[in-house]
């Protein structure tokens, strides 16, 4: 049992177990908004031929694992990250860590997450926590997305640790190996380097599926979505495009305030003016996002639905694509003093 | 995202916890504040969920006309589609497939049936005579 754990409530599972993990590690500094943008973690993307749940496949940030991969490297703490081919195996290396005093970074489904409402149980395997502790067959599990602490059995903590299917953990665990000084010329560099990747990911991937000439191709799409899928269907693609940019994790505006955030907590380390007004652009970004929203609502309700309404629709992420292009070129611009 | 801005409805995440969202104050500061819900995206998610219930019922009708195997039923109910239920019993997705007929499910051997029945979470009887099982 680790004494000193003090659970951490965040907006998205991953930036909170890396916040925790890490400010235990020597980071005291970090935040949630710092672990999403050292960790390049704004993105959008939608992959075309694929579908999840029977609807569009779309992400609103970068692939799982990632933030905290990036972060941990930009602070040079060094990571043990372990999967396991047996389900005992993982069990007795979770044990070890328990009773050395450790607490560990889970990835774990949600299908079979016993505390999770049934309404959100899906098979996502990419969910993140912290088991930092074990009385008899009770593991504490710090859920990062929860206020509070909670616990697990053995048995349901070995079920959603092994959960299959797309992404599947494995019994994945993951850990600061040790303990570092982390300092704050190293923190700024951190932020440096976590805007300018960012800045690659939005604006500079070939193609128009990802960054902000993905949100437009989206915006493109939805305008024939009603033609080609029938109302019904093309409410569903909706409602799908709506729990992922708002649903728990997000901080809402699909991650665009927690950038903000960001961009702002940046400023206190780099006394650099724009970040302030980009900051503002991206509020205005997470603001349209949850306008367009409350329409695309009024279509999934039913009680709009005309082709004007879908092509509403689609201009608001047309609109959208451009802000934040705006906002990502500004910081492209950016002089660095560092 | 004004503070005050902040919705404060109902939705099934508030019978576990509150959320953390962003949202600036009047000075344009950024700060975590509590939010229990969005109607906006609790009726997403409710009609993700008639969707759902749609296909559980739609299944179960073309397994009840002999057109398909419980197996197809247990995909739907259990939210799984062919990738997640080859994972699960380790099936190749075109046997799965063949398995999802009526008449080669009956010919299945217990040992066959046993790892659907582990992958439904459910036992073989009740997979052969597609009870619902609620956990």
């Amino acid at each position: 049992m680790n004494n000193d754990f003090q659970h951490l409530q965040a907006a998205h599972c991953e930036n909170g177990v890396t916040t925790n993990l890490l400010r235990a590690a020597g980071a005291e500094k970090l935040t949630e908004p710092l672990a999403f943008g050292i960790g390049s973690g704004l993105f959008y993307v939608q992959l075309p031929f694929l579908k999840i749940n029977n609807g569009p496949a779309i992400a609103f940030r970068t692939m799982p694992g990632l933030i905290f991969k990036r972060t941990c490297n930009a602070l040079n703490i060094p990571v043990a990250r372990k999967k396991f081919a047996s389900q005992d195996a993982g069990k007795r290396y979770l044990d070890e860590c328990l009773d050395a005093g450790k607490a560990v970074g889970a990835q774990v489904g949600v299908f079979y997450l016993t505390y999770f409402p049934k309404e959100y149980r899906f098979h996502f395997n990419a969910h993140n926590m912290i088991v930092f502790g074990k009385e008899e067959d009770k593991y504490l599990i710090s859920d990062p997305v929860m206020e509070n602490v909670t616990s697990l059995t053995g048995y349901e903590l070995q079920r959603v640790r092994f959960a299959k299917g797309a992404f599947a953990p494995r019994g994945q665990i993951y850990f600061p190996k040790e303990k570092r000084t982390v300092t704050d010329e190293q923190m700024k560099k951190a932020i440096e380097k976590g805007i300018k990747r960012n800045v690659n990911h939005m604006i500079r991937i070939p193609g128009n599926i990802a960054g902000y000439k993905g949100i437009a191709t989206t915006g493109r799409k939805i305008k024939k979505w009603r033609d080609k899928l029938g109302q019904q269907t093309a409410g569903l693609y909706l409602a799908q495009l709506v729990r992922m940019q708002e649903e728990i994790g997000t901080g809402g505006g699909g991650f665009r305030y927690i950038y903000a955030a960001f961009l702002q907590e940046a400023q206190a380390w780099h006394p650099i003016d724009e970040l302030q007004d980009i900051s503002k652009i991206f509020t205005e970004a997470g603001d349209k996002w949850r306008n367009a929203a409350v329409h695309a609502a009024g279509i999934y309700k039913g009680r709009i639905g005309s082709q004007a309404d879908f092509d509403v629709m689609g201009d608001y992420l047309i609109e959208i694509s451009g802000i934040e292009k705006k906002a990502f070129q500004a910081l492209s611009k950016i002089k660095w003093n560092s | 995202m004004k503070k005050e801005e902040i919705p404060q409805d109902d939705g099934a995440l508030n019978k576990l916890t509150k959320e953390v969202v962003y949202a600036v104050d009047s000075s344009g500061r950024y700060s975590t504040e509590l939010s229990t819900g969005w109607d906006v995206k609790t009726k997403a998610l409710d009609v993700a969920w008639e969707d759902i219930q749609k296909r559980i019922e739609e299944s179960r009708q073309k397994v009840l006309r002999g057109e398909a195997s419980p197996i197809l039923y247990f995909m739907e109910l259990r939210l799984m589609d062919m990738g997640i239920v080859s994972a699960y019993t380790g099936f190749w997705k075109w046997t799965i497939k063949r398995h999802m007929k009526a008449d080669v499910f009956k010919k299945l051997t217990d040992e066959k049936l046993k790892k659907y029945a582990g992958a439904f979470n459910i036992s073989v009887e009740e997979l052969k005579t597609m009870t619902v099982h609620e956990q």
